[in-house]
């Protein structure tokens, strides 16, 4: 990914892009891509770096949450400066994150991949959409879109894909709770009911 | 007094299909626009089938999502299973045992046989030919079924792949079964081809309808036979080396066109060259454990990082996206479901179509609604 990342900043130098490093053995990073700058850096992988394939679109929810880190800080003991470890937790505010998958069929090579971040997870939820650069991302941008509320903008045909339309909430979130009853709706019986209701209250 | 419009005024009609529709494999509707017969708009419509798959597994352990993935494609569970465990070996660096890779590789080539064949049976059906062709498909389907009842326990929901192996060796007696089976497969995708490929309505229903262009079928994310029948040379077997396929002879079958008859014959050769591998496989399996001691099942708690495993399921890219946070559940857990996307393009390989050959295209796309909907 280290030369994918040069050649992204060599050819769009304002664009801000990232590594973020990948612990596991699998050794997939991946790049952070501003939102801004989404559209251009997708279409220099596809034109310049010939990534072909968007293979996959996925959404990941992300809550606020605190981290834990270790930090030296100077500290006077006894009148001498001693550096000394300790753990402050840092609170990190949620947001939203779509990570696409990216193969080159010419070259045969990948993944690239290719991570955007909203500014939160209730007003500020827009991404550029991907797929005026790759078709295939129409119906997985989709899902994110019906399953975690991430809007896509420039997508052709925004709409909810697995859940009903009438559906409000966005299951894959880490905070939904499902609701007692799904298939509750209005019915004229309901009416009567509340007509029988208020008539024996106010006798 | 006549009730019937004016012939020159345009009329169009909207028909919805399905969602209870012989044609389309399962519950899966398409809103369509017609003008006559011709197809001027075709908006497919999702969810019917939808239990948030993806959602059950965050709330459950890593092992206790692979029954789960059985009911993804449900024609294919054993490829289902060793897409996750592919996907969970990478996040935690599990090597699998030698006999199981072989394991893998013999089921993974029985379960394309039989979704191969099943394919030919259904898409007989969509052209309206119903029952013969389909009853032979599953005649020969049936007996590799046998063989995964009698290695697994169940003939669709097998639950069969762990991590870093296989669950149970092979039963005695199997391996023979296997190859007596495999031996005479070709006799019986002779048999089939003698009865359709020459066919001449076959070749009327098929021939010319829906070509694909190699570069819509790279931008729309075409993966599988889809996407090399319209001449792209892309097997993950091949590409990505996985399991152990760099050890194994077979060619990659590559159409020109991409027309439904590309779709349809690619499967045929696909079989063939399946038949291929599996008897080099059967020839040169070891002994051995059949699961990595050192992986652990019950109480896995990987570390955290992230991996995206892939393989070439029977319908295309079947892939696992999988976050790890060091607890003993996944973060997130993500299918790319390559019968979804491969209907990115159904619309545009359909507009200016009959609508009798929309039923064909669907069915030469080859998609099963469990992954479709998850």
């Amino acid at each position: 990914m280290n030369g994918v990342l040069e050649a992204i900043r060599a050819a769009l130098p304002n664009a801000v892009v990232e590594l973020v490093n990948n612990p596991s053995p699998s050794a997939q990073h991946s790049l952070l891509v501003d939102r801004k700058d989404g559209r251009a850096v997708a279409e220099f992988l596809r034109d310049s770096l010939g990534f072909d394939f968007c293979s996959n679109v996925s959404g990941v929810d992300w809550p606020p949450r605190k981290v834990k880190e270790t930090v030296v800080i100077k500290e006077m003991v006894d009148g001498v400066g001693k550096e000394v470890k300790t753990t402050v937790e840092r609170d990190v505010p949620g947001y939203l994150e779509v990570v696409y998958h990216l193969y080159s069929i010419a070259k045969k090579t990948g993944p690239a991949i290719l991570r955007m971040r909203t500014g939160d997870r209730a007003d500020d939820v827009s991404v550029p959409s991907l797929t005026p650069v790759w078709k295939s991302a129409d119906f997985q941008e989709r899902e994110v879109f019906d399953l975690f509320g991430i809007r896509f903008d420039g997508h052709p045909d925004l709409r909810r894909i697995l859940m009903w339309d009438e559906f409000a909430d966005h299951p894959m979130r880490k905070d939904y709770a499902a609701p007692d009853d799904f298939e509750y709706e209005p019915t004229p019986h309901d009416e009567i009911l509340a007509k029988v209701k208020a008539s024996t209250e106010a006798a | 007094m006549s009730f019937l419009p004016p012939l020159e005024s345009p009329q169009t009609i909207d028909v919805s299909l399905g969602p209870q529709h012989p044609s389309t494999h399962g519950v899966f509707r398409m809103n369509v626009t017609l003008d006559g017969e011709t197809v001027t708009r075709l908006q497919p419509v999702f969810g019917y089938l939808h239990r948030n798959h993806e959602k059950i597994a965050e709330g459950n352990s890593w092992l206790a999502a692979m029954p789960y993935t059985d009911r993804l494609d449900y024609i294919c569970p054993l490829t289902n299973n060793w897409a996750y465990a592919l996907a969970v070996e990478k996040l935690a660096g599990i090597e699998v045992a030698g006999r199981a890779e072989f394991i893998r590789v013999i089921t993974a080539e029985l379960t394309r046989l039989q979704n191969h064949v099943a394919f030919l049976g259904f898409i007989l059906g969509d052209m309206g030919a119903w029952g013969t062709a389909l009853m032979y498909a599953f005649r020969e389907r049936e007996k590799i079924l046998d063989l995964f009842e009698s290695l697994t326990g169940a003939r669709m929901m097998c639950n069969y792949m762990r991590f870093g192996g296989c669950r149970c060796d092979l039963p005695p007696g199997w391996l023979d079964a296997t190859r007596k089976l495999v031996d005479g497969f070709p006799k019986f995708l002779d048999e089939m081809e003698a009865l359709l490929t020459g066919n001449e309505i076959l070749l009327a229903r098929l021939q010319g309808i829906a070509p694909l262009a190699v570069d819509r079928a790279i931008n729309g994310g075409m993966s599988g036979p889809v996407l090399r029948a319209s001449g792209v040379d892309y097997d993950i077997r091949k590409v990505d080396n996985y399991g152990i396929y760099n050890r194994f002879k077979f060619r990659v079958p590559r159409g020109t066109v991409g027309d439904c008859y590309d779709r349809f014959m690619i499967r045929v050769l696909e079989a063939r060259e399946s038949v291929g591998i599996l008897k080099q496989a059967i020839a040169g399996i070891p002994d051995g454990p059949v699961v990595n001691p050192k992986a652990k099942q019950r109480g896995f708690r990987p570390p955290a990082g992230e991996a995206y495993g892939r393989i070439e399921g029977p319908k295309g890219e079947l892939g696992f996206f999988l976050i790890a946070d060091g607890s003993d559940k996944p973060y997130r857990f993500r299918i790319r479901p390559p019968s979804l996307i491969n209907l990115t393009l159904l619309e545009e390989l359909c507009l200016g179509t009959k609508i009798a050959d929309v039923m064909v295209i669907l069915g030469s796309i080859d998609i099963v609604l469990g992954e479709v909907d998850r």
